[in-house]
């Protein structure tokens, strides 16, 4: 305590600024040393060294000498991954998965949104919602366990085809597997959020509209579209910002030996390279390819969006 | 009373309208029926004798129908020992991040708080930029957490996400509250959680929520860090009966022939879905009223 107002003393002869922080540290400490404090460490610890470890990226690893004690190679587990003739699959992989991904997937939450919207009954929407939720709570491996079930040989979709077809060991399947689950687990949740932007359109102006004699297609541009723009404008940029951070934790789940061609994505191959092999060095340069190009990415999104948004961006 | 006038408001409406409504409802209809048939033919198929929904699918005829894999499945302690870990993990792991999110939260919300955009900038890089797994790993190794549940718990204990959730939340309090309370001479403890937190139920209620189903249903950093089976949560048993293909040992052991032992492995698949399904499926509809106020508060902020 005692220091603090010494230096606070100091501060005041040599300028305001600082006296003024001093003060306002001294009087209201207990915001940082208790309740920042902790999310503060966190983060330094957790989140920011381990971006001072991919420095391993650089250098030829020597688990018995340490990072110090390892010889740096420099761009040399760049060149390897980049010329590697499988490179350019996984990247390509990852595109598709999640580009693919986005473009069915963006569309499905916003539709059911405008349709749940045109229920008028409270009950009946409750319900709905109810039953379009219930697939969020289940379990990644839940449900990449119904996905093989039912398309097994013998499960669910063979037999209401009348075929055998083994689907989880066909590479050219893998991506519309991915995705139909990945709507089917949550486009119903992902509505929410549009779900809540229409019901704070103005009841008014939709009212007015329909005495006007508007249709709904009418209706959904003069009235509902504007009151979701924004949210679709900002959903839209976090996907693509996360375009490259396509799930490990499904990909994997639902990788099967023979569908490789299509599944191993950029993720998956960290995992494998790294922690199955113990190649660090050149996982960790993997990783940070993947994580340099989602950034670049998401500034040009965003920069893209603030031109066409008159300066607004997110 | 009220469908009537529903169904000649329907009536009046022109007939483009009329078109897209039913088309509308149509296809709203389908993505149900798309939700719900699948959990119906697994509750059904987890009650078939395996032989006979190999042969011929789905059947109603009761003498086919069978508790086996249901026995099989409660009867093994591994799944027990997964659901024990996972209830724990999720509690210990909800309770330790709700606490520190929102700690972190309340001075961000405060516009008078001098460091406010220097922690701002420093938490939301770590939304789009991080180290990646073998930085991680190789720091979780050196702190010497590897194969203890610390690794679970600490690592993703902050949420930058659920702090700015949060965060919104606190900025729409009424700032007369703030102000009566340093009038009064209450500390910046007394009024967070005496008179802040109280009124922030609903948000504490959603943050909550969200960490536990994201611990209870996650499955990767147990894989990477806990070796031992004894710690294994939930989601890993899962794994190694739906995804690889291998039964915890006792659960068919016993039965002679190797195809034997697959059928049964399959039918033990779709009990142990519903068995571990069960928990969450009954406790998410009471959950239902937060999930409005918890996506709101985050999507202002966006």
């Amino acid at each position: 305590m005692n220091k603090v107002s010494n230096a606070g003393t100091v501060g005041k002869a040599k300028g305001g600024k600082l006296h003024e922080f001093l003060l306002y540290v001294k009087q209201h400490w207990q915001l940082y040393v208790f309740f920042i404090l902790p999310a503060f460490v966190l983060t330094i610890v957790f989140r920011y060294i381990p971006m001072g470890g991919v420095l391993i990226a650089f250098m030829e690893d020597n688990p018995i000498r340490g990072i110090l004690g390892s010889e740096w190679v420099g761009m040399e587990h760049f060149n390897r991954f980049l010329s590697s003739p499988d490179f350019l699959r996984y990247l390509a992989n990852t595109l598709k998965l999640s580009i693919f991904g986005l473009l069915w997937g963006f569309p499905a939450p916003i539709l059911l949104a405008f349709l749940l919207n045109r229920i008028l009954s409270k009950s009946i929407k409750q319900k709905i919602q109810l039953v379009l939720y219930m697939p969020n709570f289940i379990s990644v491996i839940v449900l990449c366990g119904i996905v093989r079930i039912l398309l097994s040989p013998t499960g669910m979709i063979n037999q209401l085809l009348g075929t055998q077809y083994n689907f989880m060991t066909m590479p050219s399947a893998f991506r519309t597997i991915y995705i139909a689950s990945g709507i089917w687990q949550g486009a119903g949740w992902a509505s929410i959020i549009y779900t809540a932007a229409l019901s704070n359109a103005s009841k008014e102006l939709q009212e007015a509209a329909i005495i006007d004699g508007a249709n709904i297609i009418q209706q959904i541009k003069a009235v509902e579209w504007p009151a979701i723009k924004d949210t679709v404008l900002i959903q839209f940029i976090m996907s693509v910002g996360n375009i490259m951070s396509v799930g490990f934790e499904k990909a994997y789940a639902l990788q099967t030996d023979l569908n490789l061609n299509a599944s191993e994505i950029i993720s998956t191959y960290v995992y494998k390279k790294g922690l199955l092999d113990g190649d660090y060095g050149f996982s960790t340069a993997v990783g940070l390819f993947n994580t340099v190009i989602n950034v670049i990415l998401l500034i040009s999104m965003n920069t893209i969006v603030k031109k066409l948004n008159d300066g607004k961006g997110v | 009373m009220e469908k009537k006038k529903q169904k000649s408001e329907f009536a009046k409406l022109p007939k483009e309208d009329k078109f897209l409504l039913v088309c509308g409802y149509v296809i709203l209809g389908l993505f149900l029926v798309a939700i719900i048939l699948p959990v119906i033919y697994i509750i059904l198929a987890s009650f078939v004798d395996p032989i006979t929904l190999q042969n011929s699918g789905l059947t109603f005829d009761f003498s086919k129908w069978t508790l086996t894999a249901y026995e099989r499945v409660m009867s093994n302690s591994q799944i027990w020992v997964g659901f024990k870990n996972a209830l724990f993990y999720s509690i210990a792991f909800t309770a330790i991040s709700t606490v520190i999110t929102l700690l972190a939260a309340y001075p961000m919300s405060r516009t008078d708080f001098k460091g406010r955009g220097f922690f701002n900038l420093l938490f939301v890089i770590t939304m789009y930029f991080g180290g990646g797994l073998i930085p991680t790993y190789l720091l979780i190794s050196d702190l010497g957490m590897l194969n203890t549940i610390w690794a679970i718990l600490i690592p993703g204990a902050f949420s930058v996400w659920n702090m700015i959730v949060a965060r919104t939340y606190y900025m729409g309090i009424p700032k007369d509250l703030q102000e009566a309370a340093e009038i009064d001479g209450a500390s910046e403890m007394v009024y967070f959680f005496q008179i802040l937190l109280p009124v922030c139920m609903p948000i504490i209620a959603t943050i909550a929520m969200w960490q536990f189903v994201g611990m209870w249903n996650s499955y990767f950093d147990a894989m990477i860090y806990l070796n031992d089976s004894a710690k294994q949560p939930l989601q890993l048993v899962l794994r190694s009966i739906l995804i690889q293909n291998q039964p915890e040992p006792g659960m068919v052991s016993d039965m002679q022939s190797t195809a034997a032992r697959a059928q049964l492995a399959e039918l033990l698949k779709y009990a142990t879905i519903i068995i571990s399904s069960l928990p969450l499926m009954i406790m998410y509809p009471f959950f239902q009223k937060y999930f409005d106020s918890g996506i709101m508060a985050g999507a202002v902020k966006g």
